[in-house]
Formats: structure tokens, C-alpha cells, sequence
């Protein structure tokens, strides 16, 4: 069984979020990177980039396959990690940690609700 | 096959450092024999059979009338007039049925897939792993051939050729042995750094030495020449299914050619039908395409116009709507 931190929101789509006062931090969950593994490119988004929930915003390319990644709230992109484009490797490593992607300055904090908590996500993974 | 068991990364790399091992079982086997069965076969296939000594084998077409690819495969001949083919899992049934329609009544054609297992275990320390196995005194058969060797009280057959540009071997055993066989193998390699691989790293390995992958670089809609695999055919042989059409494309020219090519800059991994442009002008299509863990670089192979495929020309590979500069290169993409 991959990790699944408690404190964190998912969604079906396999992003996590940490909520970080106005903003969610949001990267691809251990179980994620651990199908995809090698991943070798990251297409970040545009900064101030605005996108609906649901909106595939950044693409994630292992050796295997491309994924879209998925703004997991309505929001406005206020920071993406530049650092993956030199180590997409990160996201493999540190998928909670150093592999974040992007970050998002929430639009409606209430949108969270629709997310997932680990209990959830453990349910979808297993499945 | 998995697509990998643990990384295809790490896969790829133990084939190119060390050895890994693949679960081959899915291929198929065809088995022709009767007399006459040599004569027939050369004009069902491209390459020519009568060069093939017993025990030997060559990479051949099978074509359909107009010269396009049913499959790719292995030809071994294992008696005067008996052969084994080699062919591709999902054209088993397909190949068969193209060989059952042209089959004269004094030869005998046999889908034995189901009775094979098949491993193919490729790497620098192939050697080390072979004499592991089958003892000190033994060797496998030379580059191309085809030898049945004791294993474990029984026989299996050991052809030294591979799917990966490493030194290797594809090793067929009845079906009922094949899980006793792979931990033989597993177990004996574990000194020389084994791993259990699967199609992902399959899939890289053979990208880096430009080989093939029948449904994607081969279809019946290409034809061996376009495909620049004119070396194994032989228009020389009076009669063969497809030998009209080859003899118009290797007059007139392909109008199209199958060309390897190397991304100039760090970037997305180019992938089958992304679109081929030079100058602004679309010429052609991606059919493989990854990016090569011993290279760590974006390759792949690509159908373009027969007036872009010269080896040096620029091209642009056209990823989510942007485009990256690449360059065609010569076979193969990865050289030791």
C-alpha cells in the first residue's frame, strides 16, 4: 500500500492539496507517481493561469505515458515548481514534498468540501 | 508481459549493464513442414530461405499482395524441410490464416503457440547466466541460430538473437515448464545483477537500436522498403507475395520513409502520432517514440516525405501544439 498522508485532500483524478491559508499546494499522490514511475518531463502552468475544477492544467510525462494534471479546485495559479523542469525525478522521489507542481489561490474555499480526505482516497486506490 | 515490474528505467538498465530476463510466451510459433515446404515458404516470405542452413534463422516479411506488412518475424530452419517461425502474439491468428489460404496439400502448417512457453534473456553478462544454467561446457549457438540443449532433465530450444542490440538469447520450453524455467533463470542470475523486464523497457531497448514494433512502425499500409528494411528482402528471388509492388517502390522510390530521429533540446518525450514538420510544412507522422534511458534524451522514429528523410535534416515535432526542433539520425539511435 502506497502513502497517504492524513492531512492532505485528494482527488479521484490522483492529485493531492495541501490547504495553505488562501492557497492549496498540489502535486500527484504517492500511488500516482508509483504507477506512472520515471517520470522525465513536467509541463508546468502558466503563472496567473486561471482554471475551473476539473481543468487538466499541467501534464506529467513518464517513460510510459502522458497524464494531465487536474486543478483539483477553481483557482488562479500563483506559483509552480521551476524546479522540476531540471528534476522531473522529484516527483518520484519526494511526490509530497519537493515534487509539488503547482499552487493555486482558491477562488471559494468551500469548493475543498468536494475533495476527498485520505479515508476516501484509501477507498479509490484499493479499488 | 507487464509493462514493468518494478521500473522501466531500471530494467532498461540492467539490459544494457548487466542481464535481465523477459517473459516472451505471449509470441507465436508456427511450425511448416513437408516436402516442399522450403520452396513454399521462400515465396510466402522476403528474405531468402535458401540461405538458411538447419539450425540457423533469419528476420523476414510476410506480406500481403501489395507488398504491406502482415508481421515481421524469425524464420529458424530446424529440419531439411521443417522451419519454426517466430511471430508476433497479436498477429498469430492472422498470420496463420494468410498461410492457410496458400497452403499446398503436401505441406503442413501448425499454430503451436499454445504448447511454448518463452523467455529472452538479453544483457552483457548473458554469458555468465547461460553457463549458470546450463553448465560450463556448454554454449549457446552462434549469432542467428537455433540449438536444442539439455535443461533440467529436458530439452529446450536456445536461439541467440534478442529484441534489444545486447548479446541474448530467446529460450522456448514446453509451457507446462515455463514457471519452473523462469526462476531457474532468476535465481542462477542473481550474481550477474538479473531483473524481471517487462514491454516498457522492451519497448525502449529496441527503440534505441531502431528496430521495429510491428503496429506501430509496421502496418499493411507499409511496405518493407518504405519501412528501410529493404536488407531483408531479396527482389533477386523470381517469385514471392509482394514482389511486384517492392520492385515499383525500389524503382520509383517510396513515396514515404521510416526515419530515426533525435530531439535537439531537453523536452517532452516525443510519442507515436505526433506530427512531423521541416520549414512549417507538415511531412510525416511519429510511429515510436520515448525517451531513451541510456541517452537520456527524446528519439524516436517517424514516416516522413521521401525528400526530408536524408540523415542530418531538421525537423520539428509538434508536441500539445508547440513545436520541437529535432534531428534525423542514422540507425542506430544508441551505440555502445
Amino acid at each position: 500500500m502506497t502513502n497517504v498522508p492524513d492531512d492532505l485532500l485528494y482527488t479521484e483524478t490522483h492529485e493531492w492539496a495541501r490547504r495553505e491559508g488562501d492557497n492549496v499546494r498540489v502535486g500527484i499522490s504517492d500511488h500516482a507517481q508509483s504507477e506512472l514511475t520515471d517520470v522525465v518531463y513536467v509541463e508546468l502552468p502558466k503563472m496567473d493561469r486561471q482554471a475551473n475544477a476539473k481543468e487538466a492544467i499541467a501534464v506529467v510525462e513518464s517513460v510510459k505515458a502522458a497524464s494531465d494534471i487536474y486543478a483539483p479546485v477553481k483557482g488562479t495559479v500563483v506559483e509552480v515548481n521551476k524546479a522540476l523542469e531540471a528534476d522531473p525525478g522529484l516527483i518520484n522521489r519526494e511526490p509530497y514534498g519537493q515534487g509539488w507542481i503547482f499552487v493555486l489561490k482558491i477562488d471559494n474555499p468551500d469548493d475543498l468540501k468536494q475533495l476527498k480526505d485520505a479515508a476516501a482516497y484509501r477507498a479509490v486506490i484499493r479499488s | 508481459m507487464p509493462v514493468q515490474y518494478t521500473s522501466i528505467v531500471e530494467e532498461h538498465q540492467a539490459v544494457r549493464n548487466a542481464v535481465g530476463i523477459f517473459d516472451i510466451s505471449h509470441m507465436g510459433q508456427l511450425v511448416i513442414e513437408g516436402s516442399g515446404a522450403r520452396e513454399w515458404l521462400n515465396g510466402m516470405l522476403t528474405n531468402n530461405i535458401h540461405k538458411l542452413d538447419v539450425g540457423t534463422g533469419q528476420y523476414t516479411f510476410l506480406l500481403n499482395e501489395g507488398a504491406g506488412i502482415i508481421d515481421d518475424l524469425i524464420v529458424y530452419r530446424i529440419g531439411e524441410q521443417s522451419f519454426l517461425l517466430v511471430v508476433n502474439a497479436a498477429r498469430t491468428e492472422e498470420d496463420f490464416a494468410w498461410m492457410q489460404k496458400h497452403l499446398p496439400a503436401h505441406v503442413k502448417l501448425d499454430n503451436r503457440s499454445a504448447d511454448f512457453g518463452g523467455v529472452a534473456i538479453q544483457g552483457p553478462r548473458l554469458m555468465e547466466l547461460f553457463h549458470a544454467l546450463f553448465g560450463k561446457d556448454m554454449h549457446p549457438p552462434p549469432r542467428n541460430a537455433i540449438a536444442d540443449l539439455p535443461f533440467d532433465g529436458t530439452k529446450v530450444s536456445v536461439a541467440r538473437t534478442g529484441y534489444t542490440g545486447e548479446d541474448g538469447v530467446e529460450i522456448f520450453f514446453p509451457a507446462t515448464d515455463a514457471v519452473n524455467f523462469w526462476n531457474a533463470a532468476l535465481e542462477n542470475g542473481k550474481p550477474f545483477g538479473i531483473k524481471p523486464c517487462g514491454l516498457g523497457a522492451r519497448d525502449t531497448l529496441r527503440q534505441e537500436m531502431c528496430y521495429p514494433l510491428n503496429g506501430s512502425d509496421l502496418s499493411p499500409e507499409r511496405n518493407p522498403i518504405e519501412a528501410g528494411l529493404g536488407f531483408f528482402v531479396d527482389l533477386t528471388k523470381p517469385n514471392f507475395i509482394g514482389r511486384d509492388v517492392l520492385l515499383k517502390t525500389k524503382k520509383n522510390g517510396p513515396r514515404e520513409k521510416l526515419v530515426p530521429f533525435r530531439m535537439k533540446e531537453q523536452g517532452p518525450p516525443p510519442r507515436a502520432h505526433y506530427a512531423v514538420f521541416a520549414n512549417g510544412e507538415r511531412i510525416g507522422e511519429v510511429t515510436s517514440g520515448t525517451i531513451s534511458p541510456s541517452l537520456n534524451w527524446g528519439i524516436g522514429m517517424a514516416y516522413v516525405s521521401a525528400a526530408h528523410a536524408k540523415i542530418g535534416a531538421q525537423i520539428d515535432i509538434e508536441i500539445r501544439g508547440r513545436k520541437f526542433p529535432a534531428t534525423i539520425e542514422k540507425k542506430p539511435l544508441y551505440k555502445k
